[in-house]
């Protein structure tokens, strides 16, 4: 590519695409057909809330929020050579000025991206892009110029830990695997993803797919694997249909198969289907799934190094945790050592979402604090006017940390130690308007759901738990709840086979470790301090009210009652509490208010 | 030979064979931890999460996946172990459908075994919500049903069909607390591969699966099967002068405790009113009852007029190994024909 070349990268995400990127993309190649502009395709820029995104290389201009009408004026401007298109840059929340290049985003800028580095830049159905971009360089150091034991021994010194949550080391497990003696061993990437709201992996996937591709080569010529499964949830369509290109185009190229790069070592991989159960996620469940059983726990040990699918040796990491390998090998191990914290090495991926100005996927260095990543790259409230309340990492299994935890640094141990956890990389941030007893209901609601239903604590102590925040939320808590809840957590914790029930009390015991007061709110007082229990809040009008009617002619219930320009009131018995009159009074007016705790009836 | 191993169990000596797990030993040495998910035939899974045990002050694993090993101190209770075991016990019991009165495994029920042990207040119970569940109970098989609201979900019934009769006729369905054991596709028993051993049914730790008329022994009698050449042990349970139930024999070689669906359940020819008891001679065209010498001594007499190739015998396969042996014998040697066979020939 020439230095003024320009390439246009438009992104096919799944966010992007189904907001009509492919459209968009067709547009732009035959609009752009015979000018010395190259249309590309790629995977996920992060910024999925901006989407669909186009990007005009080399300068980096980025254009935001792009639909099928901006095509013309991007063309245009592509071909007249005039500037770019001002009106589709990405606006910055705060002083709304428009920003011509992703250099120029915080969103960006503040991002370290290494594991994302090609996400958005290549397009990840052609091999070649990725061979551009030095791929296949650390499989081929590994083959030609390492043994398997100084593989392992540089994985080993970069500190790399698990990403799939539990942040365990990775050069250990892989220690592990290479000494269990076999002749047959798998390499397993762990591509289930099912926390709510996650799609890390899925970006990586779909971005960048060689690169995890790699990363299991790499860890087969370590550990004496010829064969590698990547379980991939069906839900994923788009990044199942990547991998596929990418291995047959890998095995076209010999980087996959018999004597790969012509060396004699043999590595093949194959995807799995997964049925989207979260649960599958769990290491020896997925493995029994391969298998072709029902997706159940089994206890360990023995762990999957020893005995794992088919009772043979089995390494099984996180799709991040893959992607990362080539990066130490092509860098060394002291080059990712120096990322990250004493014990955390590297960078960590989030998918930031909830009440946060810019959600999308991030990466960070380790040590990086919360209020880095939400503040300066999240760019804070979704609502500027609104506080931030809390911010829930780890998923179902993690915690909501209050905003005195905002300057803790992100990194594995920190977290835990705070009583969330890294988990695999959802960060869902909460306003002042976010109830945290529905918080922990919502998370409850989704581990007993998942739950595999093989162990009684899991099973029914989820279940038990959600039943009693269920009860809390709608007005029917009774004294002694939060001590039930409490003794419920410690049984389920200490007793549970899996992963799953060992952390599914979390979300509760960290809402009632920093915001006790809700819970009690609720029980001692009928009321929800945000104003969001449906049960515990009554809608009134003020004698502020101007009589505009716009509440009574909104209210689907016909609840509103009052003559044009006269004083209106809510009939409570017929309120369905949908809160339309809240939204619709006109903000001078602000006659609607939301009681809770003490329930006063307006006088008709 | 399989090698001693000697530990203890709450400082009381324990000789264990190799590879035993720690919840056998302890239950052949009378020491009892709590257990719903295990039996002796099966493999461990670990699911009921009762049996906790530290080893030498570790962290509490469960004594059924934990092999013996030598010299190892275990410990049956702690604190922790308490509290995990006491809100397994009393979640399991705020979801079970306790009807103990009217059940049919109130006599033999592991939950109560686990609840007595553990003694359950009422005032820790009646904070927890009580499940609401009201399935529908499987009666279409003939001689057990399935009261899934009653079903702890220990999987002994699918690992036995699994494991032991080799059928896999049985699964789980659903997910968490919905989770229920069922066939294929969930249709009821009948219509589904299970053969009606029964071997599920004897297995389960509660009433769910049942037999459809559990009926109490006054007493038993050892004794062989009379169904098949294979001569399973089994017990005839006896109420009265009649035979009320079959029970397995677990020390017998052939069975090893297990019985098909013939054995176990069917045993009402014992006492039905159509069985002969005495020979029938058909005279004038009638049959009549007759004493045993006189119908031996016709048969005697017709086998004498039909020595060689008019003669041919066909064994049974309710006989014994021996006898089968004796008539094949008696059929070449004495009436001088080859022409022998039985019904269970393949
Ligand atoms: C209920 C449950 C769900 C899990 N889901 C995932 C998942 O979706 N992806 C993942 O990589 N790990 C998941 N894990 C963690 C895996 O069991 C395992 O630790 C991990 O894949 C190992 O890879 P790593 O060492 O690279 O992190 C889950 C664990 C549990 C208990
Ligand atoms: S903890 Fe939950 S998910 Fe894990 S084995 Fe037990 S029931 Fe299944
Ligand atoms: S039916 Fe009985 S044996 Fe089968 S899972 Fe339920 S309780 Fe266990």
């Amino acid at each position: 590519m020439e230095a003024n070349d320009k390439t246009v990268l438009i992104c096919r995400g799944t966010g992007c695409e189904s907001a009509k990127s492919p459209a968009i993309q067709t547009e732009l190649m035959s609009g752009l057909q015979g000018s010395d502009v190259e249309v590309k395709f790629t995977g996920c820029h992060g910024m999925c809330q901006q989407g669909p995104i186009v990007i005009v290389e080399p300068q980096g201009t980025f254009y935001a929020n792009v639909k099928l009408k901006d095509v013309e004026p991007i063309v245009g401007s592509l071909k007249n050579g005039g500037g770019p298109v001002e009106k589709l840059f990405y606006k910055d929340p705060a002083t709304k000025e428009g920003l011509s290049t992703y250099h120029d985003i915080p969103f960006y800028s503040r991002q370290k991206r290494l594991v994302l580095q090609n996400c958005g830049r290549i397009d990840p159905e052609d091999i070649d892009d990725y061979l551009a971009e030095g791929g296949y360089e650390g499989l081929k150091k590994a083959i030609f110029d390492m043994t398997p034991d100084a593989v392992v021994q540089a994985v080993l010194d970069s500190g790399l830990r698990g990403r799939g949550g539990g942040g365990f080391p990775t050069g250990r497990k892989w220690k592990f695997t290479q000494d269990a003696p076999s002749d047959t061993k798998y390499v397993l990437c762990n591509a289930d993803e099912g926390d709510p709201g996650a799609f890390m992996d899925r970006s990586v996937l779909e971005g960048d797919p060689h690169a995890v591709l790699e990363g299991m080569a790499i860890a087969g010529f370590a550990i004496g694997a010829q064969k590698g499964y990547i379980y991939c949830r069906a839900e994923y369509p788009l990044a199942i249909k990547r991998l596929q290109i990418a291995i047959e185009q890998a095995r076209e190229r010999g980087y996959l198969g018999k004597g790969i790069m012509d060396g004699d070592f043999d590595f093949d991989i194959d995807i799995f289907h997964g049925a989207g159960a979260f649960v599958c996620g769990e290491e020896t469940a997925l493995i029994t799934s391969i298998e072709g059983n029902r997706g159940m726990p089994r206890s360990r040990p023995p762990y999957p190094a020893v005995k794992g699918l088919y009772d043979k040796p089995t390494l099984l990491n996180n799709v991040k945790t893959y992607a990362n390998v080539r990066l130490i090998i092509n860098n060394g191990a002291d080059w990712f050592a120096s990322i990250g914290t004493e014990k955390s090495k590297g960078t960590a991926v989030f998918a930031l979402t909830g009440k946060i100005a810019n959600s999308g996927l991030v990466e960070v260095p380790m040590g990086i604090t919360l209020r880095e990543i939400i503040f300066d790259i999240g760019g804070g409230m979704l609502d500027p006017n609104k506080n931030f309340k809390a911010v829930q990492t780890g998923g179902p299994s993690g915690g909501c940390l209050p905003e005195s935890f905002l300057d803790t640094p992100v990194d594995y141990d920190s977290l835990i130690e705070a009583g969330s956890m890294m988990g695999s990389g959802g960060m869902v941030v909460m306003d002042e308007d976010t109830c945290m007893v529905d918080v922990a209901r919502y998370f409850l609601d989704f581990t007993e759901k998942e739950s595999c239903g093989k162990c009684v604590p899991c099973r029914l102590g989820t279940k038990q738990m959600l039943d009693i925040l269920e009860d809390i939320v709608e007005g029917r808590g009774k004294p002694g709840d939060i001590e039930l809840l409490e003794d419920l957590a410690v049984g389920i914790k200490a007793g549970s086979l899996c992963g799953l029930g060992q952390t599914a009390p979390n979300p509760v015991l960290t809402t009632l470790r920093y915001f006790r007061d809700e819970y009690e709110a609720h029980i001692n007082h009928h009321a929800c301090p945000a104003k969001q229990c449906k049960e515990l809040i009554t809608y009134h009008i003020l004698d502020t009210c101007v009589g505009c009617g716009l509440c009574r002619r909104n209210c689907s219930t016909n609840a509103i009652i009052g003559e044009q320009k006269e004083l209106h009131y809510i009939d409570q018995s017929l309120c369905h509490k949908c809160g339309v009159c809240f939204e619709v009074c006109p903000p001078k007016v602000f006659s609607v208010e939301i009681r809770t705790g003490e329930v006063k009836l307006v006088e008709s | 030979m399989t090698n001693q191993i000697n530990f203890t169990i709450d400082g009381q000596e324990i000789v264990a064979q190799e590879g035993q797990n720690i919840l056998d030993a302890a239950l052949a040495n009378d020491i009892y931890i709590p257990h719903l998910c295990h039996h002796p035939d099966l493999k461990p899974v670990g699911a009921c999460r009762l049996c906790g045990v530290e080893i030498d002050g570790g962290h509490m694993t469960m004594s059924c996946l934990e092999p013996v090993r030598e010299g190892i101190d275990v410990r049956t209770d702690s604190p922790v172990i308490y509290q995990a075991r006491k809100i397994a016990i009393e979640l399991l019991i705020a979801d079970h459908h306790m009807d103990c009165l009217a059940c049919a495994a109130a006599h033999d029920c592991d939950l109560l075994t686990v609840s007595a042990y553990m003694g359950v207040q009422p005032e820790r119970l009646e904070r927890l919500r009580k499940t609401e569940r009201d399935l529908p109970i499987d009666t279409s098989n003939p001689f057990f049903q399935f009261d899934p609201n009653k079903c702890v979900i220990c999987g002994i019934c699918v690992r036995t069909c699994d494991e032991i009769v080799g059928l896999g006729a049985l699964g789980f369905i659903d997910r968490g607390v919905s989770t229920v054991v069922g066939t294929f596709g969930n249709k009821p028993f009948v219509e589904s591969v299970c053969e009606s051993c029964g071997e599920c049914v004897v297995r389960c730790p509660v009433g769910a699966l049942a037999p459809k008329k559990p009926e109490f022994a006054a007493r038993e009698v050892q004794t062989t099967c009379v169904y098949c050449g294979v001569g399973c042990g089994i017990y005839l349970g006896i109420s009265g002068d009649e035979v009320v139930s079959v029970r397995a024999d677990r020390e017998r070689p052939t069975n090893e405790g297990s019985l098909c669906v013939k054995g176990r359940y069917g045993f009402n020819f014992i006492n039905h009113p159509d069985r002969l008891t005495k020979p029938l001679i058909k005279k004038n065209g009638e049959f009549e009852e007759a004493e045993w010498d006189e119908a031996l001594e016709l048969i005697a007499s017709k086998f004498a007029e039909s020595k060689g190739e008019k003669f041919a015998a066909l064994a049974s396969a309710k006989c014994t190994l021996e006898e089968n042996y004796l008539i094949q014998k008696f059929t070449r040697a004495v009436m001088g024909t080859n022409s022998v066979d039985h019904c269970a020939r393949l």
